[in-house]
């Protein structure tokens, strides 16, 4: 088990540097006609204005949070997923069903709640 | 030995950058600096054989919790990564409480027996994890989802006060 | 164990997986992109470079190679660096747990880790970050707001897409790969028991089975920003959303990114729902090979036929339609499974 992850380490390691090999390349072949117009910000041709940030929009934050939340309840269903079979096998299907049964449904009040509170709107 | 070699890399991977998390003035480069942290994280899970947690520990926290924290990051006045000061009067104070802390824990950790035989492992991690999940810790799974509802009503609660 | 002889083993598959993936992901795929989107639009597509136009991609990439290095002012040089890197690695390590088919007496997979679908979606997830610091770090407005809408929009379905998952390993019992796959050996003609007809002793699931599949895979072309989904890089809207300040090497690794995921939710999409590389007649690796360039197809084939959907209907769709509808697939497997 800890050979796969061994595996994984390497491959993030290769892959660096494989993605980083062209760049190394283009450092090395690529012309250099720098001038200070060649590196303005683009803004469909005119000369940029302003700072870089977009206006704080509560929108972005709010569907980060109800991602954060719901990918936590995914997170919990995993397991229940993967041994269900083996409880049905055991004659405790049933149980474990509604056990998962009242999970989803409290979690699902929550998403009722956000769509009505209107959290899911993107205007 | 492999295993000795894999833990000081990864306990590299995991302080270095919590150290530029803690130290850097710029916000956003201290909130990426989160992400390799999170995966030292997730290698030290792996090494004590927790692969499930290290499996959520990728998704939750370099998935969901650093996005959700880059988001806020660089939607404030801090995203534009300007260099902000790090305001701390206190550092005489703060170094000694800091060393403080460290004695008292390595002397415990020093002085705890640690069981020196490992129990057996489960064969599948995630399996055994959801059979704990469904049969002796049954109420704590239910309640999680509770909890997790009362985060989600009080964090859109104070969101939507803001509008 | 030999833990040289283990690495240098890594290192080896390593290499192999993404040279596989530069030349069948994003040579290949780009050319076959381009050439079916000719086909469909009533023209003919590249045709002069090489025979049939195959070397296209090629020449594209010794022209994007010797492309000035352009760093836009005040961006912030680390992050524009890391960002197209961490996009490349995300969608390499996704291809971990692939498996290709049986070959020499095993299945060829770089390794079948215990909770391989769980590490392919977390890949997924590291993959938003990467666009997020990719707009940001070009101090550029479009950018940024098109570093939002895409991770917004991908963000929005990581989660009918872990709970499509979730129906196969309800169903296999297991999160690994070749696992799911093994579970879907068999039936008539080696294509009764895959799972996008639900299990051979209960006919039943083919609803959630078929309905999963859907999910799945209408998730997936959101995950790889295609379209319907594009609207973050639409090229009429935002001008290039999160990567307009991209060119030239760093660009070409974002779109290598990009289609190397897009290869492993199609090559994930047979493993989970139509066998993996189970079929008649023809060896594993070939069906493997059919399955994943046929739902390839079919992701360039949807993007000329659906019109883009504006951010608010995208996001609607899923928050409001596919993770209810995740939900009650899951339940509903759960229960005709009992």
């Amino acid at each position: 088990m800890l050979l796969d992850w061994l595996y994984v380490a390497v491959f993030a390691v290769v892959g660096i540097i494989m993605a980083a090999l062209p760049l190394a390349v283009v450092w090395l072949l690529a012309p250099r006609a720098d001038y200070p117009q060649k590196r303005l910000t683009y803004e469909s041709g005119v000369v940029p204005f302003g700072q870089a940030w977009a206006q704080f929009n509560i929108r972005y934050y709010l569907f980060a949070l109800i991602f954060v939340l719901f990918e936590v309840e995914v997170i919990y269903l995993f397991p229940w997923a993967v041994v269900f079979r083996e409880f049905i096998n055991r004659q405790l299907g049933g149980f474990v069903f509604v056990e998962a049964l009242l999970f989803i449904i409290i979690l699902g009040m929550g998403l009722i709640y956000a769509w009505r509170k209107g959290a899911l709107e993107w205007v | 030995m492999g295993e000795l070699a894999a833990f000081i890399i990864l306990a590299i991977v995991t302080l270095l950058p919590a150290v530029v998390v803690v130290t850097s003035r710029n916000l956003v480069r201290a909130a990426m600096s989160l992400i390799p942290s999170f995966l030292g994280v997730t290698g030290l899970f792996v090494l004590l054989q927790a692969e499930f947690v290290a499996g959520i520990q990728i998704l939750i926290y370099a998935g969901a919790i650093a996005v959700l924290i880059l988001f806020v990051i660089m939607l404030t006045q801090g995203g534009t990564g300007t260099a902000l000061r790090q305001v701390n009067e206190q550092q005489l104070v703060g170094g000694l409480v800091a060393g403080a802390l460290t004695i008292a824990l390595l002397g415990l950790l020093l002085r705890t027996p640690w069981p020196l035989v490992a129990g057996t492992l489960p064969r599948s991690n995630v399996a055994a994890v959801g059979g704990a999940f469904l049969t002796n810790f049954i109420l704590a799974f239910e309640i999680s989802s509770l909890v997790l509802l009362v985060s989600l009503v009080g964090a859109l609660v104070i969101a939507r006060r803001e509008q | 164990m030999n833990w040289f002889l283990e690495i240098v083993k890594a290192v080896l598959a390593a290499l192999a997986v993404f040279t596989f993936l530069a030349v069948v992901g994003a040579m290949l795929g780009v050319y076959l992109e381009r050439k079916i989107s000719g086909w469909i639009q009533s023209r003919l597509g590249p045709k002069h470079v090489g025979p049939q136009g195959l070397l296209q991609t090629i020449a594209d990439t010794v022209k994007l190679l010797q492309k000035e290095n352009i760093v836009p002012s005040n961006a912030d040089a680390i992050t524009f660096n890391v960002a197209p890197l961490m996009a490349v690695v995300a969608a390499l390590l996704a291809w971990i747990i692939i498996p290709f088919g049986p070959a020499f007496g095993r299945v060829l997979v770089v390794r079948d880790i215990n909770i391989g679908l769980l590490f392919f979606i977390g890949m997924a997830s590291l993959i938003v970050i990467a666009i997020l610091l990719g707009g940001w770090s070009s101090n550029n407005k479009y950018a940024l707001l098109g570093g939002f809408r895409s991770a917004s929009q991908m963000i929005s379905y990581e989660i009918p897409l872990a709970l499509a998952v979730m129906v196969p390993i309800m169903m296999a019992g297991t999160m690994s790969t070749v696992g799911i796959v093994e579970a879907q050996r068999g039936g008539w003609l080696g294509i009764g028991n895959w799972y996008i007809f639900g299990l051979p002793g209960n006919r039943g699931l083919l609803v959630p089975g078929f309905l999963a599949f859907v999910v799945f895979l209408t998730a997936a072309t959101a995950e790889v920003n295609r379209v319907p989904f594009d609207l973050p890089e639409a090229d009429s809207e935002l001008v290039g959303g999160y990567f307009t300040e991209y060119t030239g090497m760093r660009f070409a690794l974002f779109q290598l990114g990009e289609y190397a995921e897009a290869f492993a939710m199609a090559a994930l999409t047979s493993v989970l729902f139509l066998g993996g590389w189970h079929g008649p007649w023809l060896p594993g690796i070939v069906w493997f090979f059919i399955k994943m360039f046929a739902l390839v197809f079919f992701l360039i084939w949807v993007r000329w036929t659906y019109p883009r959907l504006r951010l608010d209907q995208l996001l609607n769709l899923s928050w409001k339609g596919l993770v209810p509808l995740g939900f009650v697939l899951v339940l509903v497997t759960g229960w005709l499974l009992v």
